[in-house]
């Protein structure tokens, strides 16, 4: 019984807790987790400089030169490659998602290999993509 | 403790759902659309203006777009209630967190209809 009113008193009191991730050492597929939502974060943002291309893109022949021109400069150029790194990362992360929903690469080592293999091929199309845009 | 009155269904399991079916539909347009720039190069106005004539890629524009309000705002949420809770931000963190949905939505609901201005020219 006192074990019983001690473990009660401490599951209503002062339960130990860390989850401060700053001291927590986190397996590879975290970090691929974290990816995931800073990348859909950057595509939320990015949706808005992606639509105000395609205005341009559609109003007019003027504004669609305009926006070639616009598109020549170097910042533009960063930007739209950091837009499409993101959609790469989210896609392939993504892809690997829908995979461990139907329990394909969800095991500890399988799920590391997952992750090995989303940062190689994601690194790998944006190089490409970088190449594409410059 | 985060209570759950601002998901999207009330239901985490259709929540769960719906980002499963609208990620399909925006990798099809993703992969579709960069298709479509990657094998056209030096595309021209023309060209580019009839594609977004036909009714069919109005259609399926309009749904990705839609697909994105559904998708992000689950994600979104799913982050704001994450992060801006009342372990990190004290008792008081729905101050911080409902407005940040509030604009997660706003935002969402303005690219759709921006998105519908675009397509039909208005």
């Amino acid at each position: 019984m006192y074990a019983t009113e001690r473990w009660g008193k401490r599951v209503n009191s002062k339960r130990p807790v860390n989850l401060d991730i700053t001291t927590i050492k986190l397996p590879l597929p975290a970090y691929t987790s974290i990816l995931h939502r800073i990348s859909g974060v950057i595509l939320f943002i990015g949706l808005g400089f992606l639509l105000y291309g395609l205005e341009l893109s559609l109003a007019s022949e003027e504004s669609f030169d305009s926006l070639k021109d616009l598109l020549s400069a170097p910042l533009a150029k960063f930007v739209i490659w950091g837009i499409l790194s993101a959609l790469i990362y989210h896609f392939i992360a993504g892809v690997k998602h829908l995979l461990m929903d139907v329990d394909v690469g969800d095991g500890k080592e399988s799920g590391r290999f997952g992750a090995i293999v989303t940062l190689v091929l994601s690194s790998m199309l944006i190089i490409l993509a970088g190449v594409w845009v410059w | 403790m985060v209570t759950n009155i601002t998901n999207l269904s009330r239901s985490g399991l259709y929540d769960w759902m719906l980002q499963r079916l609208t990620a399909i539909v925006l990798g099809a347009y993703s992969v579709i659309l960069l298709g479509y720039l990657v094998m056209n190069p030096g595309l021209q106005f023309s060209q580019w203006a009839e594609l977004f004539d036909d009714t069919w890629m109005r259609i399926f524009t309009l749904l990705a777009l839609i697909s994105i309000l559904a998708h992000a705002w689950v994600g979104m949420w799913t982050i704001s209630t994450d992060y801006f809770n009342d372990r990190a931000f004290g008792s008081k963190s729905v101050l911080i967190r409902f407005p940040v949905q509030i604009v997660c939505f706003i935002a969402l609901f303005s690219y759709v209809i921006w998105g519908v201005q675009i397509l039909w020219g208005l």
